[in-house]
């Protein structure tokens, strides 16, 4: 190995392992606040990359139907709900907007000639179809056992993995899908060469690890977030609804998610069922975070990334392997090190 | 000491807090069985009664933390198994007995998400209700950017009341606020119900501590087995000889000294 193929291969484990800490920052997030390991995380990238494959080779995409069906459905929950409880103005109000937001987007992704509009605004429009599955999903699968078991919301949080590389088969097909890079700029720096995707990917990433530190230290909502994640309780009490949170904290998974698919969708090709491993990836990165760590989350998911792509060039065959043995020493160190903290006070 | 002159205490307002025949069952077992209790604007009215007598049960499911059978009326609006947001929503504070504190955030934040609520409703006064509440317990001031994990129990215990205080309560619920604390802190902590009442705060006290209690309050309930076995004006109670036998006498005073 020369000095070249090094550099390549780090841009590549630093370009994978800034997804992962991405994907390892919201499996805690959604851990910590709702108890629920988020399984489907992966499914959002796919269906991210995928969806902007489609609108590019100006394939037509069901996924508007998904997100139609999953609020209709979420509606028809709540109006049934507010039959039982009684009239509320706000939650009234609420249905009209998720109904109008639904119908928008339908009318959008039929007027529209998808392939043509500026990929900004097809990033944008991606979004705006893929991160609204995120609550919904809460909504229809998750808030109606909120207060189960964490043993029974993974059996649950499986299940709906499986639905969505299902459904992701039949909306996207079984080919893989692909996307243009952003830009097509390469820049050299000495004698070796620096992809502007690569580029792209690390500062979105940053961008948006220092985004989220901002909105979880600044803000009251994301202050709430957190005091739900220390203690559920106490949020309750303050009026911080664990349905609020765990809506607010799938869609920031969501968004993360897609965000991430969109960003690699240049760089990798990906099919319906490539979720899973990437986001196990990202878990691994969580792990080594102790589910609870932020900081030790993101840089064990850029070590994850990192040793994948030197374990590519030297044992390309036991790539997976290496990555998710990983984990072993990482477990045996956190169970001989974790003091039962759970019974605080 | 008195805490609290008669003549205060006579002034009573409108019907704020209304249960009427409330059931609460933890599986097959009551352990609330149809109490009714009210408490009227600028009112103390407290609950005492031996461990296990339903006094924490009553207050979580008044908030909607615990489902219920029977009604709540409060501020005027009728609530059949209530909604804890909604609840905290209309003006209802509790401060639980665990005090369920955000340990690993500030003492700062912990106070400021006790005011979630009116964040959520657009409600920007919020910053000097913050100001109001670091008059009230300038501990919480001098300590504000520490943790909350960090507080010793009687700081714990001010800063469960403040967080409470954030929200705008117009009646606040607290359940025994004297436990684990040294009688200094307690008499303090029971020095500022009356101040709160005096600003427009009325109180729902569950407590332990029977003799404090009674002083302090206006009205007072002796809750045993899940139901209403006594009520009555608070100084008449602290009067009454099966009052003074059950809970203000040698044997409760042991308790006290235990508990403290």
């Amino acid at each position: 190995m020369n000095f070249q193929i090094a550099v390549l291969l780090g841009q590549d484990g630093i370009t994978n392992g800034a997804i992962y800490a991405l994907l390892a920052l919201s499996i805690i997030l959604v851990f910590t606040v709702t108890r629920i390991l988020l399984i489907p995380l992966g499914e959002f990238v796919t269906y991210g990359a995928l969806t902007m494959a489609a609108f590019q080779s100006g394939r037509s995409t069901g996924v508007v139907w998904l997100l139609l069906i999953m609020i209709v459905i979420g509606c028809a929950l709540d109006i049934r709900n507010l039959l039982k409880n009684g009239y509320d103005l706000r939650k009234v109000q609420w249905i009209i907007l998720k109904l109008a937001y639904a119908g928008a987007m339908v009318a959008l992704t039929q007027l529209l000639t998808l392939s043509e509009i500026p990929m900004f605004l097809q990033v944008i429009l991606t979004m705006m179809l893929l991160v609204p599955v995120g609550p919904m999903m809460y909504r229809l699968f998750f808030q109606p056992i909120a207060s189960a078991q964490p043993l029974v919301l993974l059996i649950v949080s499986i299940a709906v993995h499986v639905a969505m590389v299902g459904i992701g088969l039949l909306l996207f097909g079984p080919e893989g899908g692909r996307t243009q890079p952003f830009s097509d700029t390469v820049f050299r720096l000495g004698s070796v060469m620096l992809k502007s995707q690569t580029l792209w990917v690390i500062i979105v990433s940053i961008a948006l690890i220092v985004f989220l530190f901002l909105a979880f230290e600044r803000t009251l909502y994301g202050k709430a977030l957190r005091a739900t994640a220390v203690n559920r309780m106490g949020a309750r009490l303050m009026g911080i609804s664990p349905d609020f949170a765990g809506k607010a904290t799938f869609a920031l998974a969501a968004f993360i998610g897609v965000l991430s698919g969109i960003l690699i969708a240049p760089i990798t090709t990906l099919y319906f069922d490539s979720g899973f491993v990437i986001s196990l990836k990202g878990f691994v990165g969580a792990i080594i975070g102790g589910l609870i760590s932020y900081p030790l989350a993101a840089i064990g998911a850029v070590g994850v990334g990192l040793v994948e792509a030197f374990s590519m060039f030297w044992a390309s065959d036991y790539k997976e392997v290496i990555v998710f043995t990983l984990i072993i020493p990482f477990l045996i160190w956190r169970s001989l090190t974790s003091h039962h903290v759970e019974d605080e006070e | 000491m008195m805490t609290a002159t008669t003549a205060e205490k006579t002034t009573a307002g409108e019907l704020l807090l209304d249960i009427q025949d409330l059931h609460v069952s933890y599986g097959k077992v009551e352990a609330v069985s149809g109490v009714s209790l009210q408490v009227r604007e600028g009112q103390i009215v407290t609950v005492i009664g031996p461990n296990g007598a339903g006094k924490t049960t009553l207050l979580s499911a008044a908030i909607g933390m615990l489902k219920s059978q029977g009604e709540v009326n409060f501020d005027g609006h009728l609530y059949i198994n209530p909604d804890v947001e909604i609840m905290v929503g209309k003006g209802l504070g509790l401060v639980p007995e665990k005090r369920e504190l955000f340990t690993t955030m500030t003492v700062e934040d912990n106070l400021l998400l006790g005011a979630f609520m009116r964040y959520r409703k657009g409600d920007g006064s919020y910053e000097s209700t913050l100001a109001e509440v670091y008059s009230l317990f300038p501990r919480l001031w001098e300590r504000r950017h520490q943790l909350a994990g960090t507080l010793s129990g009687g700081e714990r215990q001010m800063l469960a009341i403040g967080r409470a205080l954030m929200g705008k309560p117009r009646l606040l619920m607290l359940d025994e606020p004297s436990l684990g604390l040294a009688p200094l802190i307690t008499r303090e902590i029971f020095r500022i119900f009356a101040d709160l009442r005096r600003q427009g705060v009325s109180i729902l006290l569950v407590e332990q501590n029977a003799r404090a209690a009674l002083r302090v309050a206006d009205y007072a309930y002796v809750l045993e087995g899940g139901n209403v076995a006594m009520q009555g004006n608070a100084a008449d109670l602290a009067n009454d000889p099966k009052v003074i036998e059950a809970y203000l006498g040698l044997a409760s005073k042991h308790q006290e000294l235990l508990s403290s």
